[in-house]
């Protein structure tokens, strides 16, 4: 890790294609600069997409990185996590991506409480496959598939998190890019899982969720004297149904992330070039 | 005298008969003698049939028969469940004062031995032991060294203390007793000991045991019969040599896991059987387009759907060899017996990085179970070799660069293998993605390059096909113009079954074939034969239908596919009855 990493060395030579204003491009550029921030290098640094908008993140962006299959990201984040704890893995996707087909290992991330960083580009639509519902969606919000809503009622991901055992559990807004970074910076140095829900609005399909609705309704948890570390108090936020919050929610400080509770601190590349030391005594069991 | 025995423990599903005839098992082993052990159980813990099976010999035993000498009934239903294998000679333990026993009724000219086994259990500290008390009964039928158990007993039970160990020792000991004293010693058997020493394992701890020894760091599975005892086995084990088992919470999650420890290159594999290969179909596609080299076991079950999951099939030939939407180029291996799932284990994590691609192990149901003895040295470890292929370290970044000073992680090399910079490499910084991609790993459309990189994927299979040893083994006459052919776990039944041929004058050439993909081009030998039998556990005949369509002709088949694995002595029957019958039942 060299301190002359500027957050630019974290984008790829590729232009991305969002639609100009699409949130993703905010979204981006704060993990690029939390990363850069939190003395990370690219060459270090592991980013697992999920598929959407939203998981195209890994092709902008220059590091290592997979871009799996749709929903499966954080089960390649925390393989990769384990294999290598060097590595300064984040695991970005859409709504869609995370809490829909991807909602059971989201639980389990949580509960799992590896050492990574997860951002959900949070737009409330399904962008890639042109305007569908997604998990968040409101019940009421039509679209394609909706066309008198979905009648049922949004996930509320920061509440999953905090019932399934979260330890970091964050919200933040694209466009404000200083608090955004700043809270993607606190999930890196989180010891365990970092989750971030990002409103990141989609200005091609989503006319409810907009910038200016996010702008006129997000109340920032620093202005509330709010108490991350109080759980009680972060469960009432989170289940305040009519608040888009800001800010970090609830934090454990006390989280011990999974590979150190396990006892992971190697490089499991590192292999010998034959069977390891004491292997034979692996068949002198079978007597 | 014979000294080839088949001794059987059955009764309901948590009367303690797997760890009874473990016990027995061992015992024997311990006394220098083969081992092959099967079960017959039930997808229930409690309640149901369940049985634990053993043929032991001086010689070695490679598959089970038809025939079973010594029963230790539990149950009454043990006796019905067993009828077609007992025969007169047969000797049946059984407890006559339980008052569910006491009406029993031994078939034909059967000997039943009724032992008090809850009574003299009792006698010797806890009716929990009246299993072990009916393997002293055994051990006075069969003239077996009774010293040979005690040393089974303290290893099971060594950990306990040394009273459970000794009252185990005396319960045996009152079955021993009781039969020498009751009963009139006329019984046919006599086995003998030897010097040899043997260790005794299944397939799914070779499987196991084959992952550590290659190298492999990384597990993540979900439980599912028959494949759980990989994970069991590695959980407890890998952490020894700096890995770890992750349960995760599908397949899904699984094969995704072990996909992203590979990316971070460490060897990496999950195992599963037919339901859970089906979750993880969509991520082979992931696996070989972002050339991530990964091992992928599927101990097959009998299917479709949830099928009989306690049941023998080979029914997922065509799942590993075409699953997945496109086209994936892939390795399938079959390991034909115990200490080849080992063997196969440590080949697929070479063949995985060495061409970056996923590697299929094809185990099934019957191979994961059986306990089999073998010499310790079949488990050379000294003999693993570790190949992890093409890894580029900081210095070798740069020859493959492009004009831009950008890694090519998927160049187009002339074999097809492309430079691999694990992450932590200077200057390799690259994305991999399921997505069609150039050579830097970026998303393209363009039509050549998609040519290119899916051309480049498949010459990884051609330079495979060129550069590894894809033969299959011979058995049997190698002039006879009849030609059987067998994959997977079929190898030791017909390779006894050749012995019956060959009694009744019957000769055949035996190929056994481990690789499903690539496999040995079998056309010339097929061509040759005048009578080409092709032996699997299905309905279809995968195999032969992929025989088939390499050779352009028909072949003859052998199927089975009611659960139960092939038995030598009746595979010579059908053998025999293929090779009598006019026509290509294809
Ligand atoms: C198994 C599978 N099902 C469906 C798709 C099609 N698909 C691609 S992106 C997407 C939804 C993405 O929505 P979201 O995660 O909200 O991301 P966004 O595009 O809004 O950023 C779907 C359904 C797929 N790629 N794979
Ligand atoms: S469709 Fe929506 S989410 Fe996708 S790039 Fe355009 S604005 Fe962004």
């Amino acid at each position: 890790m060299s301190s002359e990493v500027r957050f630019t060395d974290f984008k790829s030579d590729k232009q991305p294609t969002w639609c100009p204003g699409c949130g993703d491009f905010g979204t981006m550029n704060g993990m690029m600069k939390a990363l850069a921030n939190t003395g990370n290098d690219p060459d270090n640094t592991f980013v697992v997409a999920g598929i959407g908008c939203s998981g195209k993140i890994g092709t902008y962006m220059h590091s290592y990185a997979l871009h799996g299959v749709h929903g499966r990201a954080l089960p390649v984040g925390t393989g990769v996590k384990l294999a290598n704890p060097d590595l300064e893995v984040m695991v970005a996707g859409g709504d869609g991506d995370g809490y829909s087909i991807g909602a059971g290992h989201f639980i389990h991330a949580v509960r799992r409480n590896v050492d990574m960083t997860y951002v959900v580009m949070d737009n409330r639509i399904y962008g890639l496959t042109k305007g569908q519902a997604s998990p968040t969606s409101r019940e009421d919000f039509e679209t394609s598939t909706t066309p008198e809503g979905p009648k049922q009622p949004p996930v509320n991901p920061l509440a999953l998190a905090l019932s399934a055992g979260g330890s970091f559990i964050a919200q933040s807004f694209s466009t404000d890019a200083q608090r955004h970074t700043e809270i993607v910076q606190k999930a890196i140095e989180h010891d365990g899982f970092g989750f971030v829900n990002v409103f990141s609005p989609c200005v091609t399909f989503n006319d409810v969720d907009t910038y200016d609705y996010f702008r006129d309704s997000i109340v920032d948890l620093d202005d509330e004297d709010h108490d991350p570390t109080d759980r009680d108090a972060a469960k009432e936020k989170i289940l305040d149904a009519d608040k888009e919050y800001q800010g970090i929610l609830y934090q454990n400080e006390e989280s011990v992330p999974y590979s150190e509770l396990h006892g992971l601190d190697s490089n499991m590349a590192d292999i010998p070039d034959g069977a390891p030391e004491g292997a034979m005594d692996l068949v002198r069991e079978f007597y | 005298m014979p000294d080839d025995l088949n001794w059987a423990i059955g009764g309901e599903a948590g009367d303690g008969i797997d760890s009874t005839g473990k016990i027995f098992a061992q015992a024997l082993s311990r006394a220098g003698r083969h081992v092959f052990t099967s079960k017959d159980f039930a997808s229930r813990i409690r309640g149901g049939y369940t049985a634990y099976k053993i043929r032991s010999s001086t010689d070695r035993v490679e598959s089970v028969v038809d025939r079973l000498d010594i029963l230790v009934a539990l149950t009454e239903r043990t006796i019905d469940e067993n009828l077609d294998e007992l025969h007169d000679d047969s000797v049946i333990i059984y407890d006559g004062e339980r008052t569910e026993m006491e009406d029993i009724e031994i078939p034909g000219e059967m000997t039943g031995l009724s032992v008090p086994l809850q009574r003299l259990a009792e006698e010797a500290g806890g009716a929990i032991m009246q299993n072990i008390v009916a393997l002293g009964a055994a051990c006075e039928v069969t003239n077996f060294p009774i010293e040979n158990l005690d040393s089974a007993l303290e290893k099971k039970f060594g950990s306990k203390g040394e009273s459970i160990v000794s009252n185990n020792k005396e319960a045996a000991r009152k079955g021993q007793e009781f039969v020498a004293e009751e009963f009139d010693h006329e019984f046919d058997y006599d086995l003998d000991t030897t010097d040899n020493d043997y260790v005794l394992l299944n397939g799914d701890q070779a499987i196991g045991m084959g992952a550590i020894a290659a190298g492999c760091r990384f597990y993540a599975g979900y439980p599912i019969t028959p494949a759980t005892d990989v994970m069991e086995y590695l959980t407890g084990r890998i952490e020894q040599f700096g890995g770890e088992v992750v349960q995760a919470e599908d397949e899904l999650s699984a094969i995704n896991m072990a996909l992203g420890a590979a990316r971070a290159g460490a060897r990496s594999m999950t195992a599963t059987s037919g339901p859970g290969i089906d979750l993880m179909t969509e991520t082979f596609g992931l696996v070989a387009t972002s050339e991530t080299p990964l091992v992928i076991a599927d101990v097959m079950r009998s299917g479709p759907s949830t099928g009989m999951p306690t049941k023998q099939e080979q029914g997922d030939l065509n799942m590993t060899l075409y699953g997945g939407h496109g086209e994936i180029p892939r390795f399938v291996l079959a390991p034909t017996n115990v200490a080849e799932c080992f063997q196969k284990t440590v080949e697929a994590f070479n063949l995985a990085e060495k061409y970056q691609t996923p590697v299929f192990l094809l185990a099934d149901l019957s191979m994961a179970v059986t306990e089999q003895t073998f010499e310790p040295e079949t488990f050379d470890m000294d003999a693993v070799e570790i190949d992890r292929g093409k890894i580029v370290d900081d210095d070798e970044v740069e020859a493959w660069t492009d004009e831009r000073d950008r890694f090519q992680p998927h160049f187009s090399t002339a074999d097809g293998v492309s430079p691999r910079a694990l992450p932590g490499t200077k200057n390799a910084a690259h994305m991999s993605t399921g997505l069609e991609h150039n050579s830097l790993g970026r998303r393209t459309e363009d039509t050549d390059v998609r040519i290119e990189q899916v051309d480049k994927r498949n010459r990884k299979v051609e330079t495979a096909k060129e550069q590894e040893d894809w033969s299959p083994r011979e058995f049997g006459d190698s002039d006879s113009d009849n030609l059987v052919i067998s994959w997977g776990s079929n190898e030791g039944a017909m390779r006894e079954a050749l012995e019956f041929l060959d009694e009744e004058d019957i000769d055949v050439r035996f190929l056994s074939v481990p690789y499903i993909f690539p496999r040995p081009d079998l056309s010339d030998d097929i061509e040759a034969a005048d009578e080409v039998i092709v032996v699997e556990c299905n309905e279809s005949g995968q195999f032969a239908d992929v025989l088939e369509h390499d050779a352009l002709t028909r072949v003859k088949r052998v199927n089975k596919y009611n659960g139960v694995r092939f038995k030598a002595d009746e595979l010579a029957e059908d053998i025999k009855e293929q090779l009598q019958s006019e026509e290509v039942t294809a």
